[in-house]
């Protein structure tokens, strides 16, 4: 009885690392990506009207079903709610996870989960109104601050406080929507999340200019794509997709020209074995050589997605700051294609 | 004719005159009602204003609604700084509140699953129609789901096929061996659907492939999300609610057991936890790479949690029988389930009917619960919404909106129970 339980253990435990480290094989013979975004949040993730997926995590996810399938509308969206975003990864109901989620220790280490790089650096930081007077947030001592329960921004505010030896009163909320609306209603002084939501949330006002983005930023919160530990293989797949679109930003290869320069060649070293002309990248990682063509032919290079989404020319308007090239004055910085 | 020498005494009759101001018409009744005592007349004054105020304040708002916009900012523009409503979010989204992801060419699917539940539901409600209707309530439920997910038509008439094989089994039974006729019944049931329906569906479908576009539950979203939720949950946790009040009441020991278990564990956890079970847990038991779908786990939970709930409601009914039905059934020498259909039930369900439709209207809104699972129902969908940067900072026009369709269901259903009600009422009580 014993031997046969332990056998079906041993069984069962087997199935479950062969299915784990041939993701790679399902999602080809599934013919779709299973990517899990946000269930809403504005310029990373959210449905158009014809139902559609948009937004910048959203392109990641088209990102790689292009490098994979050569087909970025290869994808079956599974919207995820804060609480349930990496069950579902283990479980086997999504292959990569692509919902602002920030890298840290415990959930990379601890988790069973792979953070595979950063494709947004954020931070926390306040929102105000301008006629509230106030130019730092070192000013906010007192204040009430509207802030998301559950959340790390939780966590951060209290440690920010902590430091600087000032006081709070929080006015708990449950959703962004909800301290939006808390906060335009005046029952917090100053509502905190990070960078990228207060812009969207500071550009959706009927007088933005009414409010302001204090400059101090409480936290570090690299947002970046996940996967399922225990597959290499499959982790390096989506790894070298986000290096791919940052390295075709620096090497200015952009969705127009991508397709010309795989035709007729490059004279820059880098960007021939980028578009596949020269070594068999491709073929390493399990995939065709022209991987990452379809990739930034499809979606567009990390640039071209962060300015259809959420850039200075979008209704969010965020600048690129940390998130420029390394050489543009961000942090943005590929392992290079050799 | 009479003579009078009296001089008081009037010959001619006095003509009608109009009653005084304050004893008829709309006087007479807001003296009685609203201004009977100064007490009233204070309350009625205060009540006044604030209806007063509140209409006044929201008036504007509606009043100047926008309805045609691209966006919130163009909303703005055309309100041009005036208090007014943007439902134009509504018009531009009015098709995913409504039916969530499911593909736009097939809107007609479920729009024709709805009208055909009018029907079918039509002779459960009104007895007065033909009961040749109720085949077609029978085989609504199969039909549904075939419209709503499509694939081939032969897995719904496979499963349906099940229910006629194990009538068929109990008819056959009865004759030979009453006693294990129910047990044989669910038996061949149970035989029929876990081993040769899905070979038998599969063969079908090849030699005669009849089938529609199979559309995935994750496509399921808005009202169309909350109505399948609702309705099925509705539909299965009435009858098996009804068998867990019985079975609660039962003399075997194990059938009791179990159904005692089986409701005060379902209705000593909170339905979010259930939920969360639904699709955190279950995955975990699962075989990896089996999807299950969620839907259809979400269905299953929240059908248990009302149940659970029906069972207590219809044992407070049972309860109300004096002893002496039970006893008059037993002493015409009626069989269990006679005595039940034909005496106890039809008094104790009607006793339960407000506790009923009670937990029927609360369920209908509880499965808004599942936006916390990540599953798109109205309120999930509100959130996606105003995630569209068009849309970002639109609030109480959605929820309005929501509450509104809400509202409409839950308040017919709670009418129709008044009519159940009256209709029932038998002069004695």
């Amino acid at each position: 009885m014993y031997k046969y339980a332990l056998f079906g253990m041993s069984a069962l435990a087997a199935g479950t690392a062969g299915a784990s480290a041939q993701t790679l094989d399902e999602v080809m013979a599934r013919g779709e990506l299973n990517c899990g975004v946000s269930t809403g949040l504005a310029g990373f993730s959210a449905p158009d009207a014809d139902g559609d997926w948009q937004g910048f995590d959203v392109d990641f996810c088209r990102a790689i079903a292009a490098a994979v399938f050569g087909d970025a509308d290869a994808v079956n969206y599974t919207p995820l709610s804060p609480e349930r975003r990496f069950d579902p990864l283990g479980s086997g109901e999504i292959d990569v996870l692509s919902r602002n989620t920030t890298w840290t220790f415990t959930r990379d280490m601890d988790l069973g989960y792979r953070f595979v790089g950063t494709n947004y650096y954020d931070g926390q930081g306040f929102i105000v109104p301008t006629d509230l007077g106030v130019e730092s947030a070192l000013e906010l001592d007192g204040a009430t601050v509207c802030i998301q329960t559950g959340t790390t921004t939780e966590l951060n505010l209290s440690d920010f406080f902590s430091a600087n030896d000032m006081s709070y009163e929080p006015n708990p909320v449950e959703t962004n929507a909800e301290a939006q609306e808390q906060y335009l209603a005046g029952s917090c002084d100053t509502y905190t999340t990070d960078r990228s939501g207060l812009a969207a949330t500071r550009a959706s006002f009927e007088n933005p200019d009414d409010h302001m983005v204090l400059p101090e930023t409480i936290s570090k919160e690299p947002l970046g794509p996940v996967v399922r530990k225990g597959d290499e293989d499959w982790a390096g797949i989506v790894q070298w997709t986000l290096f791919a679109l940052i390295t075709a930003e620096e090497l200015d290869v952009t969705s127009e020209n991508v397709e010309e320069i795989a035709e007729e060649g490059s004279d820059v070293p880098e960007v021939e074995r980028l578009v596949g002309r020269s070594g068999d990248f491709g073929e390493l990682i399990g995939l065709e050589n022209d991987w990452a063509v379809n990739a930034i032919a499809q979606v567009g290079n990390y640039g071209e997605i962060f300015d259809r989404h959420i850039g200075v020319d979008t209704p969010i308007g965020i600048e690129r700051g940390l998130n420029a090239q390394y050489d543009n004055g961000g942090i943005l910085y590929s392992p290079p294609f050799r | 004719m009479t003579r009078h020498d009296k001089a008081f005494v009037r010959d001619a009759i006095v003509p009608e005159r109009a009653p005084p101001v304050t004893e008829s018409g709309v006087w007479k009744w807001m003296r009685e009602n609203l201004f009977s005592s100064w007490f009233n007349a204070i309350v009625t004054a205060l009540s006044i204003y604030v209806i007063y105020s509140v209409v006044t304040g929201f008036a504007p708002w509606f009043t100047n609604s926008v309805w045609q916009a691209g966006s919130l900012s163009q909303c703005r523009e055309i309100l041009d700084g005036a208090r007014g409503a943007c439902f134009a979010v509504i018009t531009e989204r009015w098709n995913q509140l409504m039916f969530g992801f499911y593909p736009r060419a097939l809107y007609w699917r479920p729009t024709l699953t709805a009208a055909l539940f009018l029907v079918a539901i039509a002779p459960i409600l009104f007895t007065g129609l033909p009961r040749r209707m109720l085949w077609f309530s029978a085989v609504y439920p199969f039909l549904a789901y075939f419209l709503l997910w499509g694939g081939s038509i032969w897995i719904p008439v496979t499963a349906a096929a099940g229910f006629v094989f194990a009538a068929l089994a109990f008819v056959i039974l009865r004759r030979l061996l009453p006693l294990v006729a129910p047990v044989g019944a669910v038996l061949v049931a149970l035989i029929w659907w876990l081993t040769l329906a899905a070979p038998v569906a599969e063969d079908l479908s090849w030699i005669a492939p009849v089938e529609l576009q199979f559309v995935r539950s994750d496509r399921f979203g808005g009202f169309l999300l909350s109505l399948v939720l609702g309705l099925t949950a509705i539909s299965i946790s009435l009858p098996m609610g009804i068998l867990l009040a019985l079975g609660r009441q039962s003399d075997l020991l194990i059938v009791r057991m179990s159904c005692i278990v089986f409701i005060e564990f379902i209705r000593g956890v909170p339905l979010i936890t259930l939920l969360f079970t639904a699709s955190l847990l279950l995955n975990y038991f699962l075989p990896p790479g089996t999807s299950f779908d969620l839907i259809l786990r979400v269905i299953i939970m929240v059908t248990f949690f009302a149940a659970a709930y029906i069972a207590e409601v219809v044992r407070g009914g049972l309860a109300s029988l004096p002893r002496g039905q039970y006893e008059a059934a037993d002493a015409l020498g009626l069989t269990y389930w006679q005595a039940q259909r034909k005496i106890i039930m039809p008094q104790a369900l009607k006793v339960s009917i407000p506790g009923i439709v009670n937990t029927f209207i609360g369920l209908f809104k509880d499965t808004t619960l599942v936006v916390f699972i990540g599953l798109l129902d109205p309120v999930g969908l509100s959130n996606s919404i105003r995630s569209d940067t068009a849309w970002t900072g639109i609030y109480w026009e959605l929820f309005v909106f929501i509450g509104a369709f809400f509202f409409v269901f839950c308040f017919g259903i709670s009418r129709y129970s008044m009519y159940l009600e009256r209709k029932l009422t038998r002069g004695h009580n």
